[in-house]
């Protein structure tokens, strides 16, 4: 396995750099572009690691300030800990995706057995706040994909644009996906919440959706009352998706915050590319969404 | 190591992240004019037919998907454990999804 | 009983405990309870868990205790299961779920590898916190009226016809299936980027492919479990209708989704208890696991495989007869892997000098009930004698073999196998040695004769039973009496030893072993110096060349 090779080479950077820094060369092989480390690497004329660097064995135990403030003491490297934390929201992400795994599980059964059920349910959600919101959503992965560009390149006002940007981006989305419960609310389409089949039994009543498909029959009662099934599939699914977008946008207020004061343009950009996999992840699970609830049949 | 410095330096740009952007967004155009046609069908079978929008729609989403994360998600330039770590998320999806609903689509096929 | 044993203990009228350890490093409620070092969150774990262990072992006793008569005598049908159902949750969620992951793993873990702490030390903080959690709303429902659906909330019973505290309970298995994915989470990390230099995947302890086969089944499962558990609370307060026939809903597909994680979940709990077992075999063989790949590649095979067999928990529910016979053919190929680690745990005894200290004891005790346990579980994975021997006392007698017979012990094994380490004393041996015996004769008189009993057809989950049933009955329940007293003797000694037991020194089983080559109680950084592994696994060479090399240099290996 690479990693393995890896490790092997991590020991020999390791007591490579604990001898480079004793020569005072501070092109450390752990981390090339860092100036933060060539500083550090500079400063370890420090005794304990120069009697350490005899023994190669043990180049593990720096000093204080042998590296960044931001790196954590069980960590060696910079870039362990970068690795680390970033194979970590990885993996967070992937629960996520078990997570909701099960719904669309559910989703794929239902519309397998009640299809007309969702046609006509889908014929009730609005295109235009639908695509908008996808719009919406996309153009808020970018500037999260832009965040995390400026704080690679250290560049906190750009930084701090574009976190911005994408936290109006996200409360549009939930401003939008409030507009278009409240809707829902008014015709009962809420279930378990005096939920009504009458746009489906008799799809005359319901004037808006009927001048956009004025080619829908009336559902048969049972199949009429499934609608329900598939209005439960719609608010667990967006309400799950926008629980963790509230997060989202939860956090990004923090990280503007702590943006503000520079904290993610000293090169420790770990915080920023993490949230940024988690919102990207968010992006995507509506990007599915949007395709399966909003896209069932039009024509 | 070199693999993990690749993926800590090498900065993606600002403009592969427009043309993805465009990218997506002309996906999202698109997927929603699909909507709008009757793509039709595959009759496989007797009893077992393949409707085409369904098909295209997820295939679109599945594109945006990969866009948004080789590219937004940086997975194009990460190292090989990160993009087995996605491949087996993606397998272990397919794998409730799939294996349950196996179940339900042979139900109808009654008895031995 | 052979009388050879391969302790070493340093001299006894001149051995101390390590005056600086992870134990004394700071003092104070607080240093515990937001502490960031795996070995406190450990042990802040192994209290927990011992904690609710009791709680679910008294539980038992009272079913047992009912059981003792045909008739509902010592309490009503509802009462009976709501106890049963308790007993499950908390043995389960509560104790075996996170028993030797979160207790042995999080100790180990990092020292076995050769790294400072697991890669998220607040995370696995966040992971004991979401547990205590979990626990403390179990323990709320049980004090307030229980629920009685079975530990497996079964559809539509659990959402549409108890009217128990099916949502407290649920949110409560919620909490702390995520402090069970952050666990895993933070093993996987760990295991892959924090390793020693000159640690490769090969020379990796198997106790650590174990934990992070289970780790996979951790992160990827229990999610599904979460969704699951929500719905079902949304089916409860709402009346969505998901699982609801009348609104269109399937029932089943709470089944596929729930024993999606739960199956998987038998095998989180089992494989660390199999890491376990590798190790202790190997000591007291004084000879290196026979396959080391084979053990380790079928640790992953059992993680992947263990994803594809859930259905056959619903044989005779009405999952489709293609489906079932897919899934039972998934589940012969799943104990494959498993048989493969009794082969090389039982090709590792053969010519090796076999020695029986406790955790040898136990581990014998493993390999024999879990081959039992795991053979019948194969006689249930086929259709035919599944739909006789479902939901009845066979299914009890097979999951509490692999369970109990299984992971119980190699959880014993352990804890007194690191015991030496994680304390620095030793527990005392004779009686331990008996209490493990006692364990052995008190688990095969409770549930051998359960085997007999689900054959001959008695249901499980019930509180009466057709009186014919009765002899065996008694006879499982006077098993049960032995049994609670081979697991009270442990908290007995091993408490008394904390103050009075032998100072155990480095290495009182000469075992191989990054976490052997440091002291006991170990440094909360665990090494003095990052070590270089430069040795295979179970190097037993290396380890009398290490030992001449000591004797030669005189080190002194621990601080204070």
């Amino acid at each position: 396995m690479s990693d393995s090779n890896t490790i092997v080479e991590g020991g020999q950077a390791l007591s490579n750099s604990a001898s480079s820094a004793n020569s005072a060369n501070s092109a450390s092989s752990a981390n090339p572009a860092s100036p933060a480390n060539s500083a550090n690497s500079a400063n370890s004329a420090n005794p304990a690691s120069s009697a350490n660097s005899a023994n190669s064995a043990n180049s593990a135990s720096p000093a204080h300030g042998e590296h960044p403030p931001y790196q954590r003491h069980h960590f060696e490297t910079v870039d362990q800990q970068f690795d680390a934390t970033n194979f970590a929201m990885w993996l967070f992400l992937l629960t996520e995706v078990m997570f909701f795994g099960g719904l669309f599980t559910a989703y794929l059964i239902m519309r397998n057995w009640y299809y007309p059920a969702f046609v006509a349910g889908s014929h009730q959600l609005s295109i235009f706040w639908g695509t908008g919101n996808t719009a919406v959503l996309i153009a808020s992965s970018f500037t999260m994909a832009m965040s995390v560009w400026s704080a690679e390149m250290r560049r906190r006002k750009s930084l701090l644009l574009y976190l911005c940007l994408t936290l109006v981006f996200g409360l549009t989305f939930l401003g939008i996906k409030g507009i278009e419960w409240h809707e829902k609310w008014e015709k009962h389409h809420i279930p378990g919440m005096h939920y009504s089949v009458q746009s489906f039994v008799n799809p005359a009543s319901d004037i808006e959706v009927h001048k956009q498909y004025p080619d829908d029959k009336p559902l048969p009662p049972d199949m009429a009352q499934k609608t329900e099934e598939y209005f439960f599939l719609y608010f667990a699914m967006t309400g799950m998706h926008a629980l963790h977008m509230v997060i989202g946008v939860g956090i990004l207020i923090f990280m503007i915050f702590r943006a503000k004061v520079g904290a993610y343009t000293t090169g420790h950009v770990t915080f920023v590319e993490n949230f940024g996999l988690y919102w990207h992840f968010v992006d995507i699970i509506w990007i599915y969404l949007f395709a399966l609830l909003y896209l069932i049949s039009r024509h | 190591m070199s693999e993990q410095h690749e993926q800590a330096h090498h900065i993606v740009s600002p403009g592969t992240y427009i043309v993805i952007l465009l990218a997506l967004l002309v996906g999202t155009a698109l997927t929603v004019l699909a909507s709008y046609i009757d793509l039709g069908e595959w009759r496989i079978a007797p009893g077992l037919t393949l409707f085409w929008n369904p098909v295209v729609a997820l295939a679109i989403a599945t594109t945006k998907m990969m866009l948004v994360v080789l590219f937004f998600m940086h997975v194009k330039y990460s190292t090989k454990l990160t993009k087995l770590t996605l491949a087996s998320g993606f397998f272990m999806f397919l794998v409730l999804v799939g294996m349950t609903l196996a179940d339900y689509f042979t139900r109808a096929w009654g008895r031995w | 009983m052979s009388a050879a044993t391969i302790v070493s203990l340093p001299d006894q009228s001149t051995a101390r405990i390590p005056k600086m350890n992870f134990l004394t490093k700071e003092n104070g409620l607080l240093s515990w309870l937001l502490t960031s070092d795996h070995k406190r969150i450990a042990t802040l774990y192994l209290i927990s868990i011992t904690f609710f262990f009791f709680i679910g072992g008294a539980l038992a006793g009272l079913i047992r205790l009912e059981l003792l008569t045909p008739q509902t005598s010592l309490m009503a049908a509802d009462t009976y299961n709501k106890v049963f159902t308790m007993h499950g949750i908390i043995m389960i969620f509560f104790f075996l779920v996170p028993s030797v992951p979160a207790t042995l793993g999080n100790f180990l873990i990092p020292m076995m590898i050769g790294a400072k702490d697991l890669a998220l030390p607040k995370v696995n903080l966040l992971s004991w916190y979401l547990y205590i959690i979990g626990g403390a709303m179990g323990v709320y429902v049980m004090a307030s009226g229980g629920v009685d659906t079975g530990w497996t909330f079964t559809t539509p019973l659990s959402t549409h016809y108890v009217n128990t505290h099916v949502i407290s309970t649920a949110m409560a298995a919620f909490v702390a299936g995520f402090s069970s994915v952050f666990t895993g989470l933070n093993f996987i990390v760990t295991i892959h980027k924090m390793r020693a230099p000159g640690m490769t995947w090969f020379r990796l302890p198997l106790f650590v492919w174990a934990n992070y086969a289970a780790s996979i089944l951790m992160v990827l499962g229990t999610p599904v479990l979460a969704i699951t558990l929500v719905l079902v609370i949304l089916e409860r307060a709402f009346g969505i209708g998901v699982f609801d026939p009348a609104k269109g809903g399937d029932p089943i597909l709470f089944q596929h989704l729930f024993w999606f994680y739960s199956h998987p979940a038998v095998y989180i709990m089992i494989l660390p208890g199999m890491g376990v077992i590798s190790e202790v075999i190997s000591t007291f063989s004084r000879k290196r696991v026979f396959g080391y790949t084979a053990v380790a590649f079928s640790s992953v095979a059992i993680a992947v495989f263990g994803f594809f067999v859930w259905a056959h928990h619903m044989f005779i529910m009405g999952i489709s007869n293609y489906a079932a016979l897919i899934f039972s053919l998934l589940t012969m190929l799943v104990a494959v892997p498993s048989a493969i680690k009794i082969f090389n745990w039982t090709f590792t005894l053969y010519k090796g000098s076999i020695t029986f200290e406790t955790p040898m004891i136990y581990a014998f005790g493993f390999m024999g009930l879990f081959t039992i346990g795991g053979l019948t579980g194969v006689f249930l994975g086929t259709t035919g004698t599944d739909i006789h021997l479902t939901e009845t006392y066979f299914i009890v007698a097979h999951f509490h073999f692999v369970m109990v017979g299984g992971m119980l012990m190699a959880f014993l094994s352990g804890i007194h196998f690191w015991w030496p380490k994680w304390t620095g004393r030793m527990y005392p041996e004779k009686i331990s040695q008996f209490a493990a015996v006692v364990t052995f004769i008190g688990f095969n008189f409770t549930f051998f004769p359960q085997f007999i009993l689900g054959m001959l057809g008695m249901p499980r989950r019930y509180a009466a039973y057709p009186p014919e049933f009765q002899a065996l009955n008694v006879f499982s329940t006077a098993g049960a009496t032995i049994l609670g007293v081979g697991y009270l003797l442990p908290i007995l000694y091993l408490t008394w030893s904390l103050k009075y037991g032998a100072i155990a020194g480095e290495n009182p089983w000469q075992a191989t072993g990054l976490e052997w080559q440091t002291q006991s109680p170990p440094l909360t950084e665990n090494f003095p110096e990052i070590p270089i592994m430069d040795h295979e696994a179970y190097d037993y060479e290396w380890l009398e060349k290490q030992n001449i090399a000591r004797q030669q240099q005189k080190e002194v290996a621990s601080v204070g």
